[in-house]
């Protein structure tokens, strides 16, 4: 029976996390639909992604308060709850950046379809090691240092395809609101990335922390 | 039953609260303080244990305190139990561990110093010795175990979560165990002294009967849980927190060391199965639960880094253990005088001692010289300070000397009859032994050597050395004999 209960949080850490990784991916999908104009298919991913950032606090929450209550996992219940509350910041951030899409309507340059493309994968690529990273933690702590490279090699593709943008942007005729508009949305999506990398820098103190 | 057996028991129901007290941090301690389980289930859990191995295991091995010093008087059970349970609470107070059974022998010295009783030296070695590698064994096993784990255990891939529950089941069932042999083996050290002169008579149930003895037993581990749940959160916090940073899959590789450690020294059935499959045996000795617990924090510390061991609180820990007996022994000296002369109650039954031909060929032959003896032939010394004063008025004689004079000048007495023979003994008994102690019919003897000389002695029906557990057998059956036939002058 005490392990049937743990086994329900287990999976509910994983169910938590799954939703973490479709979240990144419904991004990476409303995005292609906004700078592709299917504006209809970009709204319904807006809510599909609002729909899963609210099952991810509910879970999480749940979470949170049974490793309490049962007073599970003591030495490290401080490090796991950091981590699913900084992911969830990640998460909260990517349904910030969509949502600031329908709203602010940014307009994109047809140069700067494919970059925009290339930075949301990117950013995507940061969140989903990022999850793999936190699932090792849990069950094979030695992969965990792979992941945290990888997202630090993506955050810095992010980077590098930002600065891309801005330099292109800045460069063209356009008005400066325009370019400045532009700008801001590729610093939104950059700072999924760099959200991401803070994440596994807590990760990497918890697993030293683990290894102790 | 009268008022002061109970006074009496008292002191050694105080001894049991304290041992709890100071113990529990031993066997629960690191699944407290690395908050894997809560106080109370603790102790709990640790309380139902150590009453079921005081009552199921009880009583253990005894004969190692019993040749330091026989306490023979309650009154002196009492002062020694109480010096004991004053010298660990003491310590408890100034947040050191301390070991009972160091405590113990402290105090069973001092009594032995106050009415001049000499000290078996091998036996008081055999206990160093004890003290000395039960830690050692502990590290090394605690160190092996630690390498272990990590190197499969850890690597299986299980959910943090599963993990979790699993060293929380394991500290469970290690904290039980060594909750259970705490109970086992340091009740003799409780109540072993007050066994024959409570009074608790048998209790007869239709299905099962539960004896004096166990009575008493339950008592002494109702009060080491006492101990236990009411002071051990105290002692817990210190030791836990200040030598090392405990982590539960640590703390469960150092309560699983100790408790093999423990069972691997005092369990009388491992020994016995380790005679059944014909492996060398390990000798059975008293072990302390702390010293076992402190070796095991420190090979756990080594295999994971040398360097995060805080060996300053190890040194305290040290000087704990060298002041336990001192100050046990010290107290117990004190107040045994005032027990006798203050409060004048009898802490040692006279035992006669007297030299005679037969005495002095034992010495003899064990190369005591007795020469300057001789004039105290047939002279009967009723106490024990007198008869060790006269004899060293008459030769310098060394401690060791002193021991074997005092162990074959002691007049006992035992009378031959096989009407007091049991069935059950006598169907253990070959017809050729048994035929032997009918010859034997109607002796007396006052001397153990003598009777042992006479039963047992150049005779080969008695040398049973088909195998090591015959051997062991054949001895069992021997104190028996001496058991039955031995006449109880006090």
């Amino acid at each position: 029976m005490f392990f049937n209960k743990t086994k329900k949080i287990e999976a509910q850490i994983d169910e938590y996390l799954d939703l973490v990784v479709k979240g990144g991916l419904v991004f990476k999908l409303g995005l292609r639909s906004y700078i592709e104009n299917r504006e209809a298919e970009f709204e319904g991913h807006l809510t599909d992604l609002r729909n899963i950032e609210e099952r991810a606090d509910e879970l999480r929450r749940n979470i949170e308060i049974k490793l309490y209550t049962r007073t599970l996992i003591p030495e490290s219940r401080g490090d796991v709850l950091g981590l699913l509350e900084s992911c969830d910041k990640v998460l909260n951030i990517t349904t910030e950046t969509l949502l600031e899409f329908s709203v602010e309507i940014p307009k994109i340059l047809p140069e700067l379809y494919s970059g925009f493309i290339q930075l949301g994968d990117m950013a995507v690529n940061c969140i989903e090691n990022t999850v793999r990273g936190i699932r090792s933690y849990f069950k094979n702590i030695d992969a965990v240092r792979d992941y945290i490279i990888k997202v630090q090699f993506y955050k810095k593709e992010t980077n590098k395809i930002a600065e891309g943008i801005k330099r292109t942007v800045f460069r063209t005729d356009n008005r400066l609101s325009e370019k400045i508009h532009i700008r801001y949305f590729s610093f939104h999506i950059e700072r999924i990335a760099e959200e991401s990398e803070d994440v596994c820098d807590r990760l990497s103190i918890a697993t030293i922390k683990r290894f102790e | 039953m009268s008022l002061s057996v109970w006074f009496f028991i008292c002191s050694g129901l105080f001894l049991g609260w304290s041992l709890g007290a100071n113990h529990a941090v031993n066997v629960f301690g690191t699944a407290v303080t690395s908050r894997m389980l809560k106080f109370k289930t603790a102790a709990l859990i640790g309380g139902i244990f150590a009453v079921l191995g005081a009552i199921l295991s009880g009583g253990g091995t005894t004969e190692t305190l019993n040749n330091l010093g026989g306490i023979n008087a309650i009154a002196g059970s009492f002062t020694v139990a109480l010096a004991v349970g004053i010298s660990i609470t003491w310590m408890t107070k100034a947040k050191l561990p301390v070991s009972t059974s160091q405590a113990v022998i402290g105090a069973i010295i001092g009594w032995n110093l106050f009415t001049g009783t000499p000290t078996d030296l091998s036996s008081l070695f055999k206990i160093f010795i004890s003290w000395v590698i039960s830690p050692v064994i502990a590290g090394i096993f605690a160190f092996l175990i630690f390498v272990l784990i990590k190197k499969t255990i850890l690597k299986q891939r299980i959910h943090l979560l599963l993990l979790d529950n699993y060293t929380r089941t394991g500290l469970i069932v290690v904290g039980a165990l060594a909750s259970y042999s705490l109970g086992a083996n340091n009740i003799a050290n409780v109540m072993g002294m007050f066994v024959s002169a409570s009074g608790f008579e048998d209790i007869l149930t239709p299905y099962f009967t539960i004896s004096g003895t166990q009575q008493l037993f339950f008592l002494g581990g109702v009060s080491i849980a006492a101990g236990m749940m009411t002071y051990g959160e105290k002692v817990m916090v210190t030791v836990g927190k200040d030598l090392y940073k405990i982590s539960p899959i640590t703390g469960f590789t150092i309560v699983l060391a100790e408790f093999l450690v423990l069972t691997m020294f005092t369990s009388k059935e491992l020994e016995s199965v380790l005679i059944s499959l014909n492996l060398p045996t390990i000798p059975l000795v008293p072990l302390s639960t702390t010293q076992a617990f402190i070796g095991a924090v420190i090979g756990v510390g080594l295999a994971k880094d040398p360097a995060s061991i805080n060996f300053r609180v190890f040194r305290k820990i040290t000087l704990g253990w060298v002041l336990a007996p001192l100050i046990a022994g010290i107290i117990s000296f004190v107040s045994l005088f005032f027990v006798q002369n203050v409060f004048e109650q009898k802490v040692i039954n006279p035992v006669p001692y007297r030299i005679s031909d037969s005495v002095l060929d034992k010495l003899k032959s064990d190369g005591v010289p007795t020469q300057s003896i001789l004039d105290m032939k047939g002279i009967e010394f009723d106490n024990k300070k007198t008869f060790r004063n006269e004899l060293l008025e008459r030769y310098d004689f060394n401690n060791s000397q002193l021991f074997i004079l005092f162990k074959y000048a002691i007049v006992d007495s035992f009378y031959i009859d096989t009407l007091k023979l049991s069935n059950d003994i006598k169907a253990e008994l070959t017809a050729a032994q048994f035929e032997k102690i009918k010859s034997l019919q109607n002796r007396s003897f006052s001397y153990k050597h003598e009777f042992e000389k006479s039963l047992f002695h150049r005779d080969s029906i008695w040398n049973d050395t088909r195998n090591r557990f015959s051997e062991k057998e054949t001895k069992g059956r021997k104190n028996k004999l001496e058991q039955i036939f031995r006449i109880n002058t006090f």
